[in-house]
């Protein structure tokens, strides 16, 4: 009776194998395969591993998929075993990092040859060389806009610099239209740091001496980015320090705010129909993150979303994992799925929850630093931030226990002596 | 009991007390004794959707070679425990030095992590442990004069902050100290001062954390008073009547005498858990005004990207400790009771 079952799906797997193949689309590697995926949880990630599932879940022996908000958490722990729990990890820029410290992503060079020939080079996240991730979408921090409430203060057009979005928000607060008119995910941890990061980059500022993993945050630029910071705040509510993107976004949606530095993936989830009004919708403006001079580098880190392979499985695994995720890269899952994100991929039509993103991507913002001690900087702006924002520290001390915050950690993980 | 049948009977309960609580707690230690191994960097070009950047990445067969030479890591000693995110000896022997008045030294000690959530965690236990001692008596005296019928219904109201999960509780309460939330409202109307903000005031925060502390940890002291009570001998009580004692003096000289031994009990879970304050920073995301010992803990090994188990096991050691020093008092006072009733 097992066997029967066995040879009945073994003949359907190979059948739905053949039509996938026959209809020209998937080339998906060895037959008869493991494919195990971990990602974040949001809708375009959904749309990529929904696409590989399709096309390859017949001809694989087994497809599963775990989307998780804690996959950042998880990915280093389910990779380390041999053989590791997943095939394939979907990461962006700075958990690339933390998997390539521990060495639990393999270079993609020879599946490329062998299965990725519709991969075009700019989507090949390079390091060193190798190929290790294979990007399908962008994302960055950008400005949001209500361009009634701007015209109603008397502002023309859309604030592009610092400077200018204080003015607006001071002609706002002074029209008596809103008290509080700026979002930014200021929120203590993780997003008060990233925040930092991205006026420390508009003033252009370097977190490391080239080459080392020596602080170079006390400086200038940094002085200059907590004051840009500090001015942004004044305009933000006072609980701003508990306020991260889901507060933000409600903030938006409910009409709060009528400046915000958001993510771009929540350019869609604010423009569309649900959790808002009209007046709110309608008049909300997607452009680039403001800059410190017009023209210059905006405020803003790009981020990308792509796949990984993992180190420890076989290689057959590898290559059906590899297959079943390039296959999935086609202009039409990116058709269906158009607004669900600002795709890097063939066929992408920007909409407008794009403009933000492609603005701020083409006024050339810098990526999210691939550094592997990144994270422990991050970590450090993160928790000695907020002793300046209220007030109680000059912005040199606080970066000064920025460094050795982050000195203390990184001497513990090996990257300073 | 003969020496050799304790031994025996004691058996189980000591090996289960050494595999689960002992030996993890040595690990610690002995991890907490080093660092990670020297990360190899090597200089490379990086390039993605967004262009090339001149980057640093790990080596990683020469970084696998030191991992192979020492599993545990280099061997740190005490430095851990020393620096800047422990007790920070070094920073405060400069503050010391340069500090003209107390408030500034105060200032910079303040600046320390460890110092910080320190000061935090000990108003916390501080606090709350006493409040809840009393309140939590205080419940249960007046629920035990309570008619029978109303008994039932009054004990279940009171246990219902036990049985919210903190998490849960404390997010609750984050929504509703909200400015658009109930109790934020109510209080921005009531002051009628539309820039107070329960969220962005340290002392505000520091209040909000410890009613809450307050709130959730009553019902444990309330229900075992509440059962305390119920063992309090009649005749005793009685006795006390007839002596021509009032109701509170009865209450001060016979009933509380009487539940010392559970006030300690009581003294002793409180401290340890009240010392272990962590959800309500997490879910108030009050991490700008107050850390606590096991926050540092969790930032050090889950925020951080890369795991920094020496210094959590080194935080870990640390909170050990202080809990030995704050239940120090408590146990000697039980040991004195115990043997003044044994001779």
């Amino acid at each position: 009776m097992k066997m029967n079952k066995l040879i009945v799906a073994s003949a359907l797997a190979t059948l739905m194998g053949t039509t996938a193949f026959a209809d020209g689309h998937a080339d998906c590697g060895p037959a008869g395969q493991s494919i195990r995926i971990l990602a974040s949880d949001f809708p375009a990630i959904h749309a990529v591993a929904d696409a590989a599932e399709e096309a390859c879940a017949g001809a694989a022996g087994e497809f599963t998929r775990n989307h998780t908000t804690e996959a950042r958490q998880i990915m280093n722990a389910a990779l380390t075993p041999n053989p590791s729990e997943y095939t394939s990890v979907i990461v962006a820029n700075s958990t690339l990092t933390q998997l390539m410290n521990d060495g639990l992503v393999r270079p993609l060079n020879d599946l490329i040859d062998a299965h990725g020939s519709n991969i075009p080079d700019n989507l090949k996240i390079v390091v060193d060389g190798n190929v290790m991730a294979i990007a399908f979408m962008a994302n960055s921090q950008h400005l949001f806009s209500r361009s009634d409430i701007l015209a109603e203060a008397g502002v023309d057009g859309v604030p592009a610099t610092y400077d200018d979005v204080i003015a607006a928000a001071e002609a706002i607060r002074s029209a008596g239209i809103m008290e509080y008119p700026i979002v930014m995910n200021m929120q203590t941890g993780w997003n008060v740091g990233e925040s930092f990061n991205l006026a420390f980059l508009a003033h252009g500022g370097q977190f490391f001496e080239p080459g080392t993993a020596n602080p170079t945050v006390n400086s200038e630029a940094g002085v200059a980015a907590l004051n840009t910071l500090k001015a942004l705040t004044e305009y933000a509510h006072p609980d701003h320090l508990t306020q991260a993107s889901n507060e933000t976004q409600a903030l938006w949606e409910a009409g709060e705010a009528a400046l915000g530095i958001m993510w771009g993936s929540r350019g869609a989830a604010i423009l569309d129909d649900e959790g808002s009004t009209e007046e709110v919708t309608s008049n909300t403006v997607l452009s680039a993150a403001p800059s410190v001079e017009a023209g210059g580098v905006p405020g803003a880190t790009l981020w990308w979303d792509g796949f990984t392979i993992a180190s420890n499985v076989s290689d057959d695994e590898a290559a059906a994992t590899f297959a079943a995720l390039a296959s999935a890269l086609n202009p039409e899952m990116v058709a269906a799925n158009n607004d669900d994100a600002v795709w890097l991929l063939e066929g992408f039509t920007p909409g407008q929850a794009a403009e933000g993103v492609s603005a701020t991507a083409a006024a050339g913002a810098a990526p999210y630093p691939m550094l592997p001690q990144i994270g422990l900087m991050h970590n450090a702006l993160g928790a000695e931030l907020a002793d300046f924002l209220q007030g109680n520290e000059s912005a040199e001390d606080a970066l000064a226990d920025v460094e050795a915050a982050y000195t203390t950690a990184a001497k513990e993980a090996g990257f300073l002596q | 009991m003969k020496h050799r049948t304790f031994f025996w009977f004691i058996l189980p309960t000591l090996s289960a007390m050494i595999l689960f609580i002992a030996l993890p707690i040595v690990s610690v230690f002995i991890q907490s004794l080093y660092v990670g191994h020297e990360q190899v960097l090597v200089v490379s070009e990086s390039c993605g959707p967004f262009g090339c950047t001149e980057t640093t990445s790990v080596d990683l067969e020469a970084t696998e070679a030191l991992r192979e030479e020492a599993p545990l890591g280099r061997f740190n000693g005490a430095e851990t425990y020393l620096n800047r995110s422990h007790l920070a000896f070094a920073e405060i022997g400069v503050a010391w030095a340069e500090a003209e008045t107390w408030g500034s030294f105060w200032n910079d000690v303040r600046d320390l992590p460890f110092y910080r959530a320190l000061a935090f965690t000990l108003t916390y236990t501080a606090v709350v442990t006493p409040f809840v001692l009393v309140l939590g008596l205080a419940i249960a005296l007046g629920v035990n004069t309570l008619p029978r019928m109303l008994k039932g219904p009054s004990i279940f109201v009171s246990l219902l902050p036990f049985l919210v999960t903190p998490l849960v509780g404390s997010l609750i309460l984050f929504w509703m100290v909200d400015g658009d939330g109930v109790i934020g409202a109510t209080i921005l109307y009531l002051f009628d001062d539309p820039n107070l903000s329960l969220k962005a005031s340290a002392t505000l925060t520091w209040t909000m954390l410890i009613i809450y502390g307050i709130w959730h940890t009553l019902p444990f002291s309330f229900i075992t008073f509440y059962a305390g009570l119920q063992t309090v001998p009649s005749d005793t009580l009685e006795a006390a009547k007839i002596d021509g004692a009032n109701k509170w003096q009865s209450m001060l000289y016979v009933v509380v005498p009487h539940l010392m031994p559970l006030v300690s009990f009581v003294t002793l879970m409180l401290l340890m858990d009240n010392f272990r304050v962590f959800e309500p920073i997490v879910s108030f995301k009050a991490e700008a005004h107050a850390t606590s010992l096991s926050w540092i803990i969790y930032n050090d090994l889950r925020e951080s990207g890369n795991p920094l188990y020496g210094s959590a096991g080194a935080t870990s050691i640390l909170t050990i400790i202080g809990v030995i020093i704050l239940l120090t008092p408590v146990l000697i006072r039980t040991w004195r009771d115990f043997n003044r009733k044994a001779h």
